[in-house]
């Protein structure tokens, strides 16, 4: 199993188990020897499943798809920490040199209410969609657009929001909140329209929308712990919620003005 | 050649450049009413899907759009790195509709036909139009305008880019406008759920059959059309820089519904991507193509060093600029380090087989900033700041800033993989497997050889001919769904308006459902030794290595047999666990790879009957004495599609590829 650099470690993993979202779940036990310190967290996971199949047990389901920190899709809960110990990278972007020989890993779905488990480690995020189809966008339809250069962005504003634009709508944020809010991405898409000339007709609308709309899927508030922003693998700045707050106030004030 | 009776590409008449406006001023179209009563089904929610699904409930239509993954974010279109072309010459470097028309019909190494990449052409413009009035973050200069940067193939700068994330800006976008519509109720979202069947009734395609990924359960769907726009193949290899997910299955249930597929030989295999580190590898990452427009790659020009290097010997910093090999650049002045895919591809694999490449394994060349870094950016930084003459550590400052800037999360992504700076080390990059060309055969109107069957971007094969330049798969895939389907589609469905919505105990989607359980249960009941994963990477190296950069007869007929054999031993001795009524991501797997293996025969038999090299398809049979392709114009300036008669049996049939506007010439980037 070993990579280019030639280092293996042994690790032990806890996982958690749990057949569907009805059922009771439990950890489960695995040892993992030989483990090449290039491979990724995710190709461990292959090599843990491809051995409980071998064995005619049940494979550890999990989300991922792109491997290469961009979907959003894998999500898993690593001592305690969205996507592990490291600062900045998805899962699927952890590799096992940032584990040791000798270490137990536990690795967990996220925990979230509005979360809840389809199987094992992965988890039913589909609130967020919901949420974007409530205010999420800029009403255009295709075809109605004009020449691109007209409209005129500083590039600090555009880049500000490329910035907030970069989430990948994983829900770590959520994972990591002691209170299961999502105000990091709903802060997130509202920054990046409220910071363009393109979101400002529906700028009052849109906040109100998606933040009634993130209510009923049942995610807590925000007490600015920020361990939001400390677990969130692209970086996206707990301004973005101050940002939001105030969207919301003065869209609340303001919101009988048209 | 003549073209086959059964393929009628339906190009309408007039002068190239007219063909478009007149087709979009005189297509039949459906009124409002009637649009409500028709139901389209999209099958995948990435540029294609998620663009066509939201411009057709805009339209009226009532769409129903399926996706595998847990979301319609997720689709693959997410991963796109560098960019998207667009004829829109703000740049005033010379670019016009006719320049994107032609570099790509040369791209592609005059495998494509004239009037789609036209038409391409001419609504790419609208394409920034629209993603920009949705709010896409592209990069922009101090003015405010839009940014531009350069790709492979061209001369011009007429790629628009949102960091390394262009392709993850607009799929948000076309998301955001796809969840508008959900929100709507326009268009109802069936996440997690994948299309395991099409049913076609009286001729005409009419509905799919779905599996929630879920519960298992298997559901019927009917629609007055069903539009496959379900990405490429390239998982095929089991290595690719696809996601995890992507698949063939949706195309290939719907070529063996009568679907013809076409060109399956021609596979992108990208030049620039991070080297396999070991056998647990699950997949391989691309490092933007827009790298190429400040690294330069290059190998040492002693077989001695490059042995050193390899030995952990010699550090690669420390060779001097004399010993070092810059072969694209040699090769290709005209282009340097700008020549497309396929031919930056086959020139590293030429230095590596030669004995020039630089990591443990050999298989690796670099890809070097240090000079552009200092020398370029470092240079004009000092000058801005006033400093005469820089030392060596400012230049490597200023110019590491601006770097940063440009490709900060590409740099940060190599670091994450590898382990290595790339800010102090040149990257180390190999060819790997990134985008298929082929695909279902589709006619102007996107329509496949089943009548309300399409398929729109990667899925269908029409635009790229045998290789697709950089940053031109965004723009087919939103120029298919944006702007071409809501135009084509009226052509069929304004005849569908009096077709009532067929019963779902009609007994085609009975025996469809049937058959796909059948399948399913057939999956789970052989309960072999081997792993899905087993047979994956089993066929992906017998493609890999002899329907890959370089393939020969000799090497072809023999994969054929292998392949034939590796599907034999798969439904005897696969071992796929659980049930069919959970959340079973092998027997979902199972089920791709079985496809993938029927697929793979199919790209070598294809890449058999070529007997030419064009783009992507290099047989080595055929290459002139500087190793340069031989294309053979007057015996395969063909399409190839393919018509299955039962499984590993298949009808060639031809559309012969017309050139009126471009004289067809050797491909030459010297």
């Amino acid at each position: 199993m070993a990579g280019t650099s030639g280092k293996t470690i042994n690790v032990t993993i806890k996982v958690w188990r749990q057949k569907n979202k009805n059922q009771k779940g439990q950890f489960e036990t695995h040892p993992m020897k030989g483990v090449s310190v290039d491979m990724s967290f995710l190709e461990m996971f292959d090599v843990l499943n491809d051995r409980l199949i071998t064995e005619g047990k049940d494979p550890v389901a999990f989300d991922h798809d792109c491997r290469e920190g961009i979907c959003g899709m894998c999500s898993m809960y690593i001592n305690g920490r969205p996507h592990g110990p490291k600062q900045g990278v998805t899962t699927c972007q952890l590799h096992m040199r940032s584990f040791k020989d000798g270490d137990t890993i536990v690795v967990e779905p996220w925990r979230s209410a509005a979360f809840p488990v389809v199987k094992d480690l992965a988890v039913d995020r589909s609130a967020f969609d919901r949420i974007i189809a409530s205010g999420g966008f800029v009403s255009v339809n295709t075809g109605n657009a004009r020449d691109a250069n007209s409209i005129l962005i500083p590039k600090d504003d555009a880049d500000q929001a490329f910035n907030a634009a970069a989430c990948i709508g994983c829900g770590a944020c959520v994972a990591a909140c002691k209170n299961g809010s999502a105000m990091l991405f709903v802060s997130a898409k509202v920054s990046q329209l409220a910071l363009l000339p393109q979101g400002q007709i529906e700028r009052d609308e849109r906040v109100l929308n998606m933040v009634n709309q993130m209510d009923e899927e049942g995610f807590g508030n925000c007490t600015n712990t920020a361990a939001c922003e400390a677990e969130c693998p692209k970086g996206i700045s707990l301004e973005n919620i101050a940002r939001l707050n105030r969207e919301y106030i003065s869209a609340s004030n303001f919101a009988n003005r048209k | 050649m003549a073209t086959s009776p059964k393929l009628d590409s339906k190009i309408p008449d007039g002068p190239l450049d007219q063909k478009w406006t007149k087709y979009r001023s005189t297509v039949a179209l459906v009124n409002p009413a009637n649009k409500r009563n028709l139901e389209v089904i999209v099958v995948g929610s990435g540029l294609a899907g998620a663009s066509a699904a939201a411009s057709l409930a805009e339209m009226g239509y009532k769409v129903k759009v399926f996706c595998f993954q847990d979301s319609p974010r997720r689709a693959h279109s997410i991963a796109a790195q560098g960019g998207i072309n667009a004829a829109k010459n703000y740049q005033n470097d010379g670019d016009s509709i006719y320049r994107l028309f032609y570099d790509t019909i040369k791209g592609g190494d005059y495998r494509s036909r004239e009037a789609n990449v036209h038409r391409l052409s001419e609504v790419s413009g609208s394409i920034i139009d629209q993603c920009v009035a949705q709010g896409v973050p592209f990069a922009r200069e101090y003015g405010g305008l839009l940014s531009n940067r350069s790709f492979g193939g061209t001369q011009v700068q007429r790629t628009f880019y949102a960091a390394g994330q262009t392709g993850q800006q607009l799929l948000l976008g076309a998301y955001s406008a796809l969840q508008r519509q959900v929100g709507m109720g326009a268009v109802k979202l069936y996440a997690r759920h994948e299309m395991l069947d099409v049913v076609n009734i009286d001729g005409k395609c009419q509905g799919i059959i779905a599996r929630h990924s879920v519960t298992g359960q298997l559901e019927r769907h009917f629609g007055h059309a069903v539009l496959l726009c379900t990405g490429g193949y390239g998982n095929v290899f089991f290595l690719s820089t696809n996601a995890m997910g992507s698949n063939v299955t949706a195309a290939w249930k719907a070529h063996k519904k009568g679907a013809f597929f076409s060109n399956p030989c021609y596979t992108q295999i990208h030049p620039t991507c991070i080297p396999v580190s070991g056998e647990h590898q699950s997949k391989l990452t691309l490092m933007s193509e827009s790298l190429r427009n400040d690294g330069r790659i290059w190998v040492p020009k002693n077989k001695a060093d490059a042995e050193a290097i390899r030995a952990g010997k010699l550090d690669p910093n420390n060779l001097k600029e004399d010993d070092r090999d810059y072969y694209l650049e040699r090769r290709y002045p005209a282009f340097g380090n700008l020549v497309p895919r396929d031919v930056a591809s086959r020139a590293a694999k030429e230095r590596c087989d030669a004995g020039f490449g630089v990591n443990g394994t050999g298989q690796a060349v670099y890809l070097d900033f240090a000079f552009n870094m200092k020398y370029k950016y470092g240079k004009i930084e000092a000058t801005k700041k006033g400093i005469e003459n820089p030392t060596e550590a400012q230049l490597d400052e200023f110019g590491h800033a601006v770097i940063k800037e440009k490709y900060g999360n590409l740099f940060d992504m190599y670091a994450q993989i590898t382990g290595v700076d790339p800010y102090k080390n040149p990257m180390q990059i190999y060819p790997a497997v990134h985008y298929t060309m082929g695909g279902l055969w589709v006619d102007y109107n996107l329509m496949t050889t089943v009548p309300g069957l399409y398929a729109l971007g990667e899925a269908n094969f029409s635009d790229h001919g045998a290789n697709r330049l950089g940053a031109s798969a965004l723009m087919q895939g939103l120029a298919d769904g944006y702007f071409v389907i809501p135009y084509t589609i009226g052509s069929y469905l304004s005849k569908e308006i009096s077709t009532k919505a067929i019963s779902l105990d009609h007994e085609a989607f009975v025996k469809a459902e049937q058959d796909v359980q059948e399948r399913i249960n057939k999956l789970l009941s052989i309960k072999g030794t081997k792993t899905v994963d087993y047979f994956h990477k089993r066929l992906g190296k017998v493609i890999w290595d002899k329907c890959g950069m370089a393939r020969n007869a000799e090497g072809l007929k023999w994969a054929i047999e292998e392949v034939r054999r590796i599907r034999e031993e798969f439904w005897k001795d696969v071992r796929v666990p659980g049930e069919a009524n959970e959340f079973n991501p092998e027997l979902e797997k199972a089920g791709r790879v079985a496809d993938f293996i029927e697929l793979g025969e199919l790209m070598c038999k294809d890449a058999l009957e070529r007997n030419e090299s064009c783009g992507g398809h290099f047989r080595e049979e055929y290459q002139a004495a500087d190793g340069e392709a031989e294309r053979d114009d007057e015996n395969f300036a063909y399409v190839a599609a393919w018509e299955l008669k039962e499984v590993g049996n298949w009808e060639l049939h031809k559309e012969e590829l017309v050139y009126e506007n471009i004289k067809i010439a050797k491909r030459s980037y010297k």
